[in-house]
């Protein structure tokens, strides 16, 4: 241990060599004393605009060209001008290297704060997360993404930019639908992604012959009618990944069409864990950075000062308001991470007689950092939230539950609160608003009528009685036909099978011309 | 483990731009009616500074399957009172918004911020100049060079000799070089002095001499070579005439209209040639060239003779702007009144010296506020240009009364047109 009374840097100001300085400083906390394991870590400064551009492409430092970046971007600039948001102080990239940016207008100290909270803590959840470790490749990510963006403007290219727009639009319409929610399947190696992508292009243009278009045909053969469970089975279907089945089996789309779903659905796939690990994620991050910020002020190595300044940021990060403040918006997935992860650290360290109760694995195991490293590595937020939420937390939040049902005409039902008989009930709840299963709609493709005209069925299974929004799902439904290239139908129905709403769409010429 | 640490700062190429450029080409519609109807309110000197326009976000969002309704559960922070088993009132009836109020509705509209240049394309974007022969000149453009300083860098054949030697010398005196005489003088005490006074001089010598050597006649640092930058030489020039009526008839609100039309089309110009003039001419009988505050605030009084206009701008085109070299505009902004006799002066003016050298000569004619255009009746001089217009003269005119009808007449005056059309206008 190599504590030094050195400052590492005085007031506001920064430049590289303070950078490096406060790098190392952190590293040697990270590594030492609360045994992070991380991938290389690469910090790049960068200005407010570019934070603003990185923001607008899905924090992506290269992507390829589409007009929904440039919206999000006037968006985005049009609210932070007025000074509706502010920026974040980082963004970081789950690749090796591990990305993070710094804003250059960030001072010493917020440079410190981002570096112990990027660099180490989302790196360090990054690497060891089992949904990370599944579903990313953290390696093929930039290359991934540079050939994306190649790919895409070499369609432009070939096959003119409004083509590839309306892919683009529809793909993106159903990107939430493009991922594998379960795993059994190979994780995604994204460099092989490309290389297959290019040996297929090879492939193609080495095989075509125009004089196969002359070939006669024949008279088409009498179909077979294949029985309805075969057919099912040949399809894949039921299948909720619609990209997928779209890129697989569309009857009329491109080649070109079918890399490009490829792609939105791979970069879907990539961010998929991200969604369920928000709270953890966070909570992971917050919790690295206080650790070694306050480390840093205890070795002298920060200032009063400084050490007040990050404080005062990071008070507004873990800020939670409660549901009857104006500016309450749901869960500070930051906040609950943090007291969370603060509060596992009582429970190994100095627990009571409850803890002792509610978590006999852990509570008073000694070893914080230990414990929590098992938990940052095989959780995600809804079974982290299920099993470490403890009631002095649900007490410290004041949590309670409400049960909403339209039909009942006195009012919204209070059904359980933070006590011994709502403990339980409580966190269930509360875990379920993280379980990716009840978050996105659940739409499955279930059958193609191949004997008739070819519609694609979509069955949308009803729960606790939320339905689709009308304007929206006829757009999607639209993008959807476009791709199908015929009728695409999709139903509604109760767990009980009660249809509830049928929807149809009609395909556009466009993507039959395209 | 090293960390690296790039500063990414001065990449160039803000990767936002190309999609910012979609989403405009993919928005066009709404953008452009939204900077025309903010054109409209604004002044047109601030519309020009390019600025925001608010841009419904509808039709321009993106749709996913979502859902609403049903039964819901929610877990919230902050407890104070309630105990398990009690029945909240819904705050409103309606129930479909609960916890998401309030996240998506300031995405209603977004204001867009446009620079002043996509402000003005879209803004102009269908208009055009009339197609007349120098309008070709426009898009030819020469590369001149001229002198712009001194560099630390450069070809050798452009070393600054006098530059270089004097910063030397700047250096030199700075720095306290010893200058030749003193070593001279030294060294010929030398020849007869003491002993004693002789190792001091050698010393006084050597230190001379040493500091000689760490300060050079000339260091690298003082070459200075000449610096040139390529200038675009604008081939193609417009002026513009500004012609007014200012007599006593012509009141505030009219001038103002006039120059809302000025202004559409000095910028119009401007965004044609790379070099635009102005010339404002006012008169009352007589005409006098002036500049831009006098010619919309200045008072002045008297007849109206509008060939005055027109012979003062004859004279200034054959004394500044060769026609050959210039692509001259004329607009003239009047309400219309002449005196009689002036007439047929006027007219001649016009086909004989005027119309032959100009472009597109415009003639505007103002009424009062809550007048209406198509009530006018046709003044002496409006009578005057339709028998000229009639007999194909490249002239146009319209009236207006009201602030708001300046950008549909100029509008009107410049959109783009089939070739049969335009010979006909």
């Amino acid at each position: 241990m190599t504590a030094t009374d050195e400052l590492l840097f005085d007031g506001a100001d920064w430049d590289f060599r303070t950078l490096q300085r406060i790098c190392d400083a952190c590293e040697q906390i990270a590594r030492d004393e609360l045994g992070l394991d991380v991938y290389p870590n690469q910090i790049e400064v960068i200005t407010a605009e570019q934070m603003l551009d990185a923001y607008s492409s899905v924090g992506m430092p290269l992507f390829y060209k589409h007009w929904s970046f440039g919206k999000h971007f006037a968006f985005q600039e049009a609210s932070y001008r007025k000074g509706l948001m502010g920026l974040a102080y980082e963004i970081v990239i789950n690749s090796s290297p591990c990305i993070s940016y710094l804003m250059e207008e960030n001072t010493a100290t917020m440079q410190t704060l981002v570096i112990a909270h990027a660099a180490f803590g989302h790196n360090h959840f990054f690497k060891n997360n089992y949904l990370f470790k599944q579903w990313t490749d953290a390696d093929g990510i930039l290359d991934y993404l540079e050939f994306a963006k190649r790919y895409v403007a070499h369609c432009e290219e070939r096959h003119g930019r409004l083509a590839v727009e309306h892919t683009l639009d529809a793909a993106h319409a159903l990107m939430s639908h493009g991922i594998d929610r379960y795993p059994g399947k190979k994780s995604l190696d994204l460099r092989a992604e490309e290389k297959r992508a290019g040996r297929r292009r090879a492939h193609e243009e080495s095989a075509f012959n125009d004089l196969w278009r002359t070939v006669p045909t024949g008279p088409a053969k009498s179909g077979a009618v294949l029985d309805v469970e075969r057919r099912r089975q040949m399809l894949g279907l039921p299948q909720e990944n619609l990209l997928y089945f779209l890129e697989k089996t569309a009857p009329r789309l491109k080649p070109w069409q079918r890399e490009i779903l490829r792609i939105v659905r791979n970069i879907a796939q990539y961010f998929y864990p991200q969604s369920q690990t928000k709270v953890m994620n966070e909570g992971t991050a917050t919790y690295v950075h206080y650790r070694i910020m306050s480390r840093l002020h205890e070795q002298g190595r920060l200032t009063d000062g400084n050490f007040l300044e990050f404080l005062q940021s990071h008070t507004n990060v873990v800020f939670q308001p409660e549901f009857d403040d104006p500016r309450y918006s749901g869960f500070n997935p930051y906040a609950l991470g943090f007291a969370m992860m603060q509060d596992i650290e009582r429970i190994v360290t100095d627990p009571d007689d409850e803890d002792r109760e509610w978590f006999p694995d852990v509570a008073g195991k000694g070893d914080a950092m230990a414990v929590l490293r098992d938990i940052w590595a095989n959780y995600r937020d809804e079974s982290f939230i299920s099993q470490f939420m403890s009631p002095r937390l649900m007490r410290h939040f004041r949590l309670f539950h409400l049960h909403d049902d339209p039909e009942e005409r006195a009012g919204i039902l209070v059904d359980a609160i933070h006590d011994e008989r709502g403990y339980r009930r409580l966190r269930r709840e509360l875990a379920r608003q993280y379980d990716v299963g009840f978050i996105d709609p659940n739409i499955e493709v279930v059958d193609v009528d191949l004997a008739g005209d070819r519609r694609l069925m979509l069955r949308h299974t009803v729960v606790k009685g939320a339905q689709l929004t009308e304007a929206d799902t006829k757009r999607v439904l639209q993008h959807l036909a476009d791709l199908w290239s015929y009728d695409v139908s999709l139903v509604e129905a109760d767990a009980s099978g009660t249809v509830l709403k049928e929807y149809v769409a009609h395909p556009r010429n466009i993507a039959a011309a395209a | 483990m090293a960390i690296h640490i790039v500063d990414r700062r001065l990449n160039p190429g803000s990767k936002s731009l190309e999609n910012r450029q979609r989403f405009l080409r993919r928005a066009k519609a709404l953008v452009q009616g939204a900077v025309k109807k903010s054109s409209q309110s604004r002044d047109i000197k601030d519309v020009l500074e390019g600025g925001e326009v608010s841009v419904p976000i509808d039709g321009m969002d993106e749709p996913r399957f979502r859902r609403e309704g049903g039964t819901r559960d929610m877990v919230l922070p902050g407890n104070k009172k309630f105990v398990e088993g009690d029945i909240l009132p819904r705050p409103n009836q309606s129930g479909g918004k609960g916890r998401g109020a309030g996240e998506g509705d300031s995405e209603d509209t977004f204001r867009f911020v446009l620079s002043r240049d996509e402000f003005v394309d879209l803004f102009l974007d269908d208009l055009e100049l009339p197609d007349l022969a120098k309008r070709k000149l426009a898009e030819v453009e020469s590369e001149g060079i001229r002198r712009a300083g001194y560099t630390t860098s450069g070809s050798p054949a452009n070393i600054s000799v006098s530059r270089t030697v004097s910063r030397a010398l700047a250096r030199r005196v700075a720095l306290r070089r010893p200058r030749p005489e003193v070593l001279e003088a030294l060294e010929a005490e030398l020849s007869d002095c003491s002993e004693e006074r002789r190792a001091e001089l050698m010393a006084e010598i050597e230190a001379l001499k040493a500091k000689m050597q760490r300060i050079p006649f000339i260091d690298p640092i003082d070459i200075r070579y000449r610096r040139f930058e390529t200038v675009p030489k604008p081939v193609a020039q417009a002026v513009m005439f500004c012609l007014m009526d200012v007599s006593g008839s012509m009141t505030e609100h009219m001038k103002d209209l006039a120059k809302r039309f000025y202004m559409l089309l000095y910028v119009f110009l401007k965004r044609r040639y790379r070099h635009v003039e102005i010339v404002f001419i006012r008169h009352t009988d007589r005409a006098e060239e002036v500049d831009e505050q006098t010619f919309f605030y200045g008072p002045a009084s008297g007849g109206t003779l509008v060939s005055s206009a027109l012979q003062a701008m004859h004279e200034i085109v054959r004394s500044r702007f060769r026609p050959a070299d210039w692509n001259i505009y004329a607009a003239q902004a009047s309400d219309g009144d002449n005196s009689y006799a002036d007439g047929e002066v006027t007219g001649r003016l016009l086909t004989d010296n005027i119309l032959p050298v100009t472009q597109f000569f415009a003639y505007l004619e103002v009424g009062q506020e809550n007048g209406l255009s198509y009530e006018m009746p046709n003044s002496a001089l409006w009578t005057l240009y339709e028998g000229l217009r009639a007999g194909g003269a490249p002239l146009s005119m319209r009236k207006v009364n009201e602030r708001s009808e300046i950008f549909p007449v100029f509008h009107d005056l410049f959109q783009r047109r089939g070739p049969q059309e335009r010979t006909a206008s």
